[in-house]
């Protein structure tokens, strides 16, 4: 299935580079500054109005903001997407203003991976506290958190 | 307007509802802004139970990631097992023996059963109820909670599901005693509706309290019973039909007019539908293995999956990124109640400060699920 | 048997004799008053004792469990040991609030509390202070209460404690006039406003059979005087933790629960007063069936609570001004009608006429209800 929405965004929108990904779940991963307009292409034209989960992962290259979304009306089985950020400065458009729901989603990968969504209407922390140092699912953020005894907090 | 033709010079007040507050159920925190007793503003504040559990599932290899989805949604640990284990079973490629698939529908039944029960509980002490409905919820719980504990050996902490199966066989005496359990479920669920369903202040508080319009609901990502009571048929047993949910014959519970009263009945339904459930795999259950031997070095393949269930209280998803080691690379946990509050606000807009904690309990949160 | 009948009675007039025989008359009467206010504080102090007690009992009972069994026989001495716990619990103030105000407010709730009980009859001739404006006296030293809630509110800089007393004030005005109104029937069946003189009206027939929708509304706007399930809104746990009494601790908390269970029991015995006859029963001595009735009442205010859930405050003010307040104007009006009506008619025809008197009312009720209901249901159907 994720074939053939694949396939209809290459038709759909010709200046945007899409990649497919065959893995176990299959994803179709999208350039960061075509996301806003897949993913409202994706809500608008291929009826995916519901955003289950938001996630950031840290590789080692690079920095990943995968999205599950799903169809209510088709019932589909999630459609996998995926977006890139570079290491130093991770910035991914906000797609809160398309599905809302996405909104503390948003907030909590900001909050714990430090990935930063452009257009979101109110991007602060939500899990730990304002003023907190760093970000804690970052790979090279120690498990013991900078705040231990003994360890100088990052400027 | 009418602040302007009276000429009263009224304020608005702010009030900080919780961390500690009777009915945040945990320590969530409100900031609420009341103009009288009306609700003008409302942001919730989380995070006081954050424990960075996606950071400690990275530490641990993936075996010693269970006991810690017990402490997730501590309500429903036997559904949080099994969506985790089920994930790195799509992972690894296990196959579960039929027995432990239902072992496993059986538990996680009746944590539905449970958590609803609580949930409906708590809401009417939200309402104002004296603990009595809570207190016939606990005493029902008791039971099922004896069951967990013969099987498990714990009561609320069951650490009970493994990759490619369960722990332990169900022990001697306990399918006699699940049966009784089973068949004095609907008598409970009775008693319950007779209780509640039709009581005069119940209908007065809850209807037309929180409406959450269907395109609403899905636009803000809310699942579970939230979802349904907006009328949306959406119940992942049923569109995934993953585990074996697909030989039972049940239905998925929707009632039309998205208010806090709906939720109520959309929990009772489902613990109707439970119980059919149960009796089906009461008489179904098969005998044979209830685990696969894995090696003792457990290490699957690199690549990522995403795995969802309907745990009682809406989609719970577990993303895993492997990279061929003994720990997960990344162990994201979708957990349905956090992103279920981002409707919070909108919903409480308008309303009295009595109807935000009726509308909180009708989201039935647990805060070691929001804050992870 | 008259002995027992007679105790109390009989007990203070000995005392009063044997006063007599060395002090002169004036210093006599006045230790005797003395004793009586302080005979009431004490009965204050152990009743709420034993309701607290009963109450638990009762309400772990509806609720499938035991209740308190630990301290003492069934559990009888846990509210002395609760109350060893809240005197000698530390007193905190908070550190912003009016220092004044808030260590005013609880004392001015009690008094009234143990005012109110002057005038009560607990059995023939058991009556601390006979007034002739009995029910008046009643009415006006009860409404002091909420000017001392909204005290302890205001006053100790809480918004929780505000909302709450906020709360009081509506309520508690609200709910006096259909309590007023309703209690209106028995005063104006025996023409008096004594407390004393409306137990003796009633050794006929007891004021209930004559107007039971005037008890009907008694109860309810008595249950939401003395902020209790489903009207506690004014301390709803759930929504502002404690209300007015959050910031309270120790002694100062202690006396907040005091007047407020002394006020349920007093509500209860003045319901049993007005309405089921007071201290008038065969065979048992007249304390005892004052009470039974007051605890028959009193168990009804628990049952409440272990069962409802709590009303919204627009819901609770429009209950009382949609319906109780009309509710109980139509009331007195048709119990004027009917006892204009049957003068000199003898007993029997009061009773039947006020019956369907009564009956017609609730049709009325009934039938407008029901209107509402399925006009609401057609402007459902058509939007």
């Amino acid at each position: 299935m994720s074939r053939e929405i694949y396939e209809r965004l290459v038709e759909a929108l010709p200046e945007a580079s899409f990649e497919y990904l065959e893995e176990k779940d299959p994803a179709i991963s999208v350039k960061t500054d075509d996301l806003f307009e897949v993913a409202r292409y994706l809500k608008e034209d291929q009826g995916f109005d519901y955003l289950s989960a938001v996630t950031g992962v840290d590789y080692p290259d690079r920095f990943e903001v995968v999205y599950h979304l799903y169809s209510m009306k088709k019932g589909t089985r999630p459609l996998t997407l995926k977006v890139s950020a570079s290491k130093e400065e991770p910035e991914v458009p906000s797609v809160t203003p398309i599905w809302p729901g996405a909104n503390f989603q948003e907030r909590e990968v900001y909050d714990l991976m430090g990935i930063r969504f452009v257009g979101h209407p109110d991007l602060k922390r939500i899990l730990l506290w304002e003023g907190y140092k760093g970000h804690p699912l970052r790979k090279d953020f120690p498990l013991e958190g900078y705040q231990a005894i003994g360890q100088e907090e990052p400027s | 307007m009418q602040r302007v033709e009276t000429g009263l010079r009224t304020e608005t007040i702010t009030v900080n509802m919780g961390p500690q507050h009777p009915s945040t159920h945990g320590v969530f925190r409100m900031i609420v802004t009341l103009d009288g007793e009306t609700i003008v503003d409302l942001e919730p504040v989380m995070g006081y139970l954050h424990r960075c559990q996606e950071k400690i599932g990275e530490r641990n290899t993936y075996l010693q990631n269970i006991p810690y989805t017990d402490r997730l949604d501590y309500i429903c640990s036997m559904s949080n097992n099994m969506a985790y284990v089920m994930a790195v079973e799509k992972l690894a490629q296990i196959e579960v023996p039929e027995r432990a698939e239902y072992i496993r529908i059986i538990m996680v039944e009746l944590t539905r059963i449970v958590n609803h029960a609580v949930a409906i509980g708590a809401l009417l002490n939200d309402l104002g109820c004296f603990f009595t409905p809570m207190l016939y919820a606990l005493e029902e719980r008791e039971r099922i909670l004896d069951l967990f504990e013969m099987a498990s050996g714990s009561r609320m902490m069951c650490n009970y599901m493994r990759f490619g199966g369960v722990r332990y066989d169900l022990p001697p005496g306990f399918m006699p005693e699940l049966k009784s359990v089973v068949a004095a479920l609907p008598a409970f669920i009775d008693e319950f509706e007779r209780l509640l369903t039709e009581n005069e202040i119940v209908l007065a508080r809850c209807q037309n309290v929180g409406v959450l319009p269907p395109d609403m609901a899905i636009a803000y990502s809310c699942t579970g019973p939230l979802l349904r009571a907006s009328g949306v048929n959406y119940d992942i047993r049923k569109v995934d039909s993953y585990s074996i949910y697909d030989r039972f014959d049940f239905d998925v519970v929707t009632e039309t007019n998205c208010d806090v009263y709906d939720r109520y009945l959309v929990r009772i339904g489902e613990m109707r539908q439970s119980v059919r459930i149960l009796e089906q795999a009461l008489e179904q259950i098969p005998e044979g293995e209830v685990s696969v031997k894995l090696p003792r070095v457990f290490k699957p393949p690199e690549g990522d999956v995403y795995h969802r269930i309907e745990s009682p209280k809406g989609e719970l998803g577990f993303y895993l990124v492997s990279d061929g080691g003994t720990n997960p690379y990344r162990y994201k946990i979708r957990s349905p109640t956090f992103i279920n509050l981002t409707v919070l606000p909108e919903l409480c807009k308008g309303h009295k400060v009595a109807d935000v904690v009726a509308i909180l309990g009708s989201i039935d949160i647990v805060l070691g699920e929001v804050d992870r | 048997m008259p002995f027992l009948n007679d105790l109390f009675v009989n007990l203070s007039s000995w005392i009063h004799g044997f006063l007599a025989h060395f002090l002169p008359l004036w210093a006599a009467d006045l230790v005797m008053m003395l004793f009586t206010i302080a005979c009431l504080i004490a009965f204050a102090v152990t009743t709420i004792i034993f309701i607290n007690w009963l109450e638990r009992k009762v309400i772990g009972r509806i609720q499938d469990r035991y209740g308190p069994n630990r301290v003492g026989p069934l559990g009888i001495l846990q509210c002395v040991a609760d109350m060893i716990k809240m005197l000698t619990k530390e007193d905190i103030t908070p550190a912003q609030a009016d220092r004044l105000i808030f260590n005013l407010a609880p004392v001015m709730v009690v008094v009234p509390t143990f005012m109110v009980l002057a005038v009560i009859p607990f059995g023939r001739g058991m009556v601390a202070a006979d007034l002739n404006v009995g029910f008046l006296y009643i009415m006006a030293v009860s409404s002091l209460t909420t000017i001392a809630i909204l005290l302890a509110g205001w006053g100790s800089r809480n918004k929780y404690s505000l909302l709450g007393g906020v709360r009081v004030v509506a309520q508690m005005m609200s709910y006096e006039i259909p309590m007023v109104l309703s209690a209106l029937g028995a005063i104006m069946l025996t023409g008096s406003l004594s407390m004393v003189s409306i137990v003796a009206g009633q050794s006929r027939v007891p004021f209930i059979l004559l107007q039971p929708l005037g008890f009907l509304i008694y109860l309810t706007s008595a249950v939401a005087e003395v902020n209790r399930a489903p009207f506690d809104l004014p301390e709803a746990e759930s929504e502002i933790i404690a209300g007015y009494h959050t910031e309270y601790s120790g002694i100062k908390y202690a006396m907040f629960l005091l007047a407020e269970y002394v006020n349920a029991f007093i509500v209860s015995a003045i319901a049993a007063t007005l309405f089921l006859g007071g201290w008038q029963g065969p065979l048992l001595p007249s304390y005892i069936w004052f009470f039974l009735k007051a605890y028959a009442i009193y168990f009804v205010l628990m049952w409440l609570r272990g069962t409802l859930p709590r009303l919204r405050i627009d819901q609770l003010m429009g209950l009382a001004w949609r319906f109780l307040v009309p509710l109980a104007l139509v009331n007195l009006l048709v119990m004027g009608l009917v006892i204009t009506l049957t003068q000199r008619k003898g007993l029997f025809s009061l009773v039947l006429v006020s019956l369907v008197a009564n009956g017609l009312i609730v049709a009325a009720v009934v039938i407008i209800y029901a209107f509402a209901i399925w006009r609401r249901r057609q402007v459902k159907v058509t939007t």
